[in-house]
Formats: C-alpha cells, structure tokens, sequence
C-alpha cells in the first residue's frame, strides 16, 4: 500500500473556469474562459458574441441618415462622439462644409460625453476594487451631464443628436448657463475623486506594477485611447487628426509611461481636466449662425471608399464606408476601441491573480456592445 | 521605521478619503440629485424635447395635420409607423385625395431616434413627455395614433 505524504496530496494542478457570460466584474455579456493555477492566471481567452447585433450588416440596408441612430448602441457611453464619425464621414464624402457652430457645438458636447463616460468608468473602476462609495459619487456628476443632454438633445444616452449636415435642432437655451454649471461644480469634484480612490493606500497596492503594458506591445496590439497613453504611445487622434473645432483650442494630451493599471487610471483623471479646459475655451465663443445645412432627402455617396477616424472616450474610432454611388453602403466597418483592447487582456493578466484580472480589467474600459457590435 | 511610516500613511489616507465621505454625509440634503420617484410622479415634469413616445395631437374638432404622405415611414428605420391610407373622393372639388385611414405607432419597436418627427412635412406627429410605457402585455404597445372618425385639418398640404 502506498503512503501518500502530505505535499502530494496538494500537488499543483491547472484547471479551467467560466468567468461570465452573467459576471459584474466583466461589464455586460463577455464571457472570460480562464486557465488558472490555484489563484495564478495562466491564459485568458475572451469569448465574444454574446451581444452581438450585426449593426455592421443593418447598416447595409440602411440610409445614411438612419445608419447614425445605430452607431449610439454600440458605444452607448460615447454615442454622441460615435454619432459624429459617420455624420463626418458623410459629410467628407459629400465634401459638404458645416457651419462654424455646427463644429463647435459638436465638440461641447462631445467632450461632456467624454466627461460623462470617464465619470462612469471611475465609479465602476472603484467598485470592481472594492470601494462602494465611488460609484454613487461617479454616477451622481454624471447625472448634471445627462440633463443637459436630455433637455437638448431629448435623450439621455442614446442621443442621435448629428445628422448629416448638422445637428438635429439648435442647442437649448439653457444649455450654456447648465455647462458652465456643470464645469464650475465638476472642478471641485476631481480633487475629490483624487483624496478619496486615488491616494488611497489599498487602491495603490492594488494598481501599482499590475498588469503592466509596454509601448511596443501597444503599438503592436492596435491599443488607443486612454490604454495606448497609459503606455506611452502618443495616440490621440484630437491632437494628430484634429476634427470639427479641435484645432482651435489648445490641450495637452495625456501621457503616462508606466504602463501599468495606475497609469492608465491617472491617464482618464487627467483626461478629465483636459476636457473641462477645452470646454471652457469653447462656452463663450459659440459661433452665430445655422444649426444645419439642408441635404436632399436622399443621400447618395459619390463611387469610393472614405475612412474616418475619432477619438471615442475609449479611443480611436474608425469608420470605413465603401459606396457603389446607391442611397446605402455597399459596406461599413466600424474599427471599434474596445475590440483592439479586449485582445490584450490575456497580455497584461497572465501571471497575476483573479483579482488583479479584475482590475486591469476595469481600467481597459470595456463597453461591450462596442466590442461585438 | 518604515514599518509605523506605513502604518501612518495608511491610516492618513483612509482619513483623508473619510473626510470626503463624511462631508457628504453632514451635507446630504444640499445638492441631492437624487429623486423620490414613485413618490413624486404629481410633479416630475420631463424636459421639452424628451422623447417619450410619438402621439399626433388632435384638435377640439377632432381634426389632425396628417396628410398620409408617408414620409416619416420611408425615414423610420425599423418599421415602427405603418399607414393605411386610401383615396377619397373631395365631394366639393371633384378630386381624388390621400387620406390616412389608420397611422399604427408600434411603440415596442421604436428607437426614439426623432428621425420620423423631423422628416413630417405638417408636424402632424410630436413626442410626448411620457415616461411610463410599460404595459402588461405586448400587444398594448401597438397604438392607432388618429382617433376615430378624426379627419384631417383644412388647409393642411405637404
């Protein structure tokens, strides 16, 4: 008979969970097929599909007007700044000029989106480390941009407030009064966001060194946005491709070279700064003038194929149309932030714990209806 | 040393986050966003242009501005207006006239993308601000916009 010793009996094993399709930590419906030594992440493997809608095939049987609505479902956190990729893809291809305030009210609130999102993310980036409080106060900031949204776009998320041409009424009266508002109240609220995750001890052991991203790896797995910054790669296509009013105002781009969950935390905080400036340098020059230029009713792109890129609150946004000269896209595909992101999580979390996967997780921003479309 | 430095840092920035939190705390009836919601339906007024759902406004002689033309469910992207329209006889000009006989709203498919209301000639249709649309079967959410035997308002032309 054998003696079995202790040490054998706890003999190191890999095995294989589930995490998700239904799990908080992943944000939506994505489903993690995890390989996994005791605590010790050893491959991870997104599974997508599980929201996946064909917007990219709608989209074929769609008009250019009606093709904007679907684009505020994929991203449904930046839907405005989704919105305008197509309307500016349209209009390039129309070689049609929008009016001046046209740009600039376009840029107003696509910042505020940027705001908003980047509330959004805070909160939840707290809570997936523990810290309950940060979501009430995210979502409670975020709430004084959503009312601006609804009184003038009509819609809280799904906005559908670019059309074509322009935008699709004027701004509300009140909308200037509510956005300085909302800039005067939000610069006391980041200090705060700082005292209250960002210097805490048990929230820098938690980020600090984890899940580290070099530059070359960014650049190599097509990473944008506030993830690509926090490495270091200078990525942001409003300062290398300005479009509608961003080259008149002047910004810093955020850049953090540590690479780590920390860097790309402080990467969104000091986006947030960077957004309220430069809606402070737009607030009181809004041009006079139309609010759209009229299209006919039917619009037919001329034969060609036009690409279009934006900076999303995730990052680079690429719409690519090819049009055989009919009233619908003989096809559109949307390069989305999150799906080129999404690739590098098994990267950054193999070698770490559970945990850590969690948090990394939450500072790539994962919308994911953005990353199956 | 290092070891109590830790322990003070620690201890500092937790009570530097609780400083936050406790001046929410003490300052909590200032600033609420926060609504009392079912509590507060006699007075919660939505924004102007809130998109709750698509409603044609009828006159006091029950007359609307809808002229059949159909252009907001060539605009609709899912299918959510469908119109039923014939050609009436005008006993007075002699004429052969569109006229609507029923404008079905399917509200279960709507995306409240405003796309319909912006291309209506007539502003026959508007968005009302209501924001309580859940029913309890589905079949509800299929509305007739036009009231019985409403007609449409003179001198009305698309």
């Amino acid at each position: 008979m054998d003696t079995t010793t202790v040490n054998s009996n706890f003999k190191s094993e890999e095995y294989f969970i589930n995490m998700g399709p239904q799990h908080p930590a992943t944000h939506g419906v994505l489903r993690l097929l995890l390989t996994i030594d005791g605590e010790i992440i050893k491959k991870v493997e997104p599974d997508l599909g599980y929201i996946h809608r064909s917007i990219e095939k709608m989209c074929e049987r769609d008009s250019y007007q009606q093709i904007v609505h679907l684009t505020d479902r994929m991203d449904y956190l930046s839907s405005h700044i989704n919105n305008e990729a197509v309307c500016l893809t349209v209009e390039n291809a129309l070689e049609l000029e929008v009016p001046e305030r046209v740009k600039v009210i376009r840029t107003i609130i696509g910042e505020l989106t940027r705001i908003a999102s980047h509330c959004l993310w805070w909160g939840v980036m707290g809570m997936d480390v523990g810290a309950l409080t940060t979501y009430f106060y995210g979502f409670r900031d975020r709430e004084m941009v959503n009312d601006i949204f609804e009184e003038t776009c009509g819609a809280r998320l799904t906005m559908n407030y670019n059309i074509p041409g322009g935008l699709m009424y004027d701004i509300h009266p009140n909308f200037i009064q509510r956005t300085k508002d909302f800039v005067a109240h939000f610069k006391t609220k980041i200090p705060e966001y700082d005292k209250l995750l960002t210097g805490n001890v048990i929230f820098q052991k938690r980020m600090k060194g984890v899940g580290i991203l070099s530059k070359e790896d960014a650049i190599s797995f097509g990473a944008s946005g506030p993830v690509g910054r926090g490495s270091g790669y200078s990525c942001d296509v409003r300062k290398h491709h300005p479009y509608s009013a961003l080259n008149k105002v002047t910004f810093n781009e955020s850049l953090k070279t540590a690479g780590d969950s920390l860097a790309r935390y402080e990467v969104r905080i000091m986006e947030m700064w960077e957004s309220l400036s430069i809606i402070e340098q737009l607030i009181d020059n809004i041009p006079e003038g139309d609010y759209k230029v009229t299209t006919k009713a039917v619009i037919k792109l001329p034969k060609g194929e036009y690409y279009q890129k934006v900076e999303a609150a995730r990052g680079e946004l690429g719409v690519y149309v090819i049009s055989t000269g009919t009233k619908n896209p003989y096809r559109l595909k949307f390069r989305s932030p999150g799906f080129s992101n999404i690739s590098l999580l098994n990267h950054i979390a193999v070698g770490g714990k559970i945990g850590d996967l969690v948090a990394s997780m939450a500072t790539l921003d994962i919308v994911v209806p953005d990353i199956d479309r | 040393m290092s070891y109590f430095s830790n322990i003070y840092n620690g201890i500092k920035s937790l009570l530097t986050g609780m400083g936050v939190t406790g001046k929410v705390f003490l300052n909590a009836r200032k600033g609420t966003i926060t609504q009392q919601y079912p509590e507060n339906r006699e007075t919660l007024k939505m924004f102007d242009r809130f998109r709750g759902e698509v409603v044609m406004p009828h006159d006091k002689e029950n007359e609307h501005r809808c002229t059949g033309c159909q252009k907001c469910e060539i605009a609709c992207p899912n299918g959510s207006i469908e119109i039923v329209w014939d050609r009436v006889v005008n006993p007075e000009t002699g004429k052969k006239k569109k006229e609507i006989d029923k404008f079905v709203y399917h509200l279960g498919l709507c995306t409240m993308c405003s796309l319909c209301i912006e291309a209506c000639p007539t502003d026959a249709i508007v968005w009302a601000q209501n924001y309580e649309n859940s029913v309890y079967d589905r079949s509800y959410l299929t509305k007739v916009l036009n009231q019985p035997e409403s007609k449409l308002m003179d001198g009305v032309e698309d």
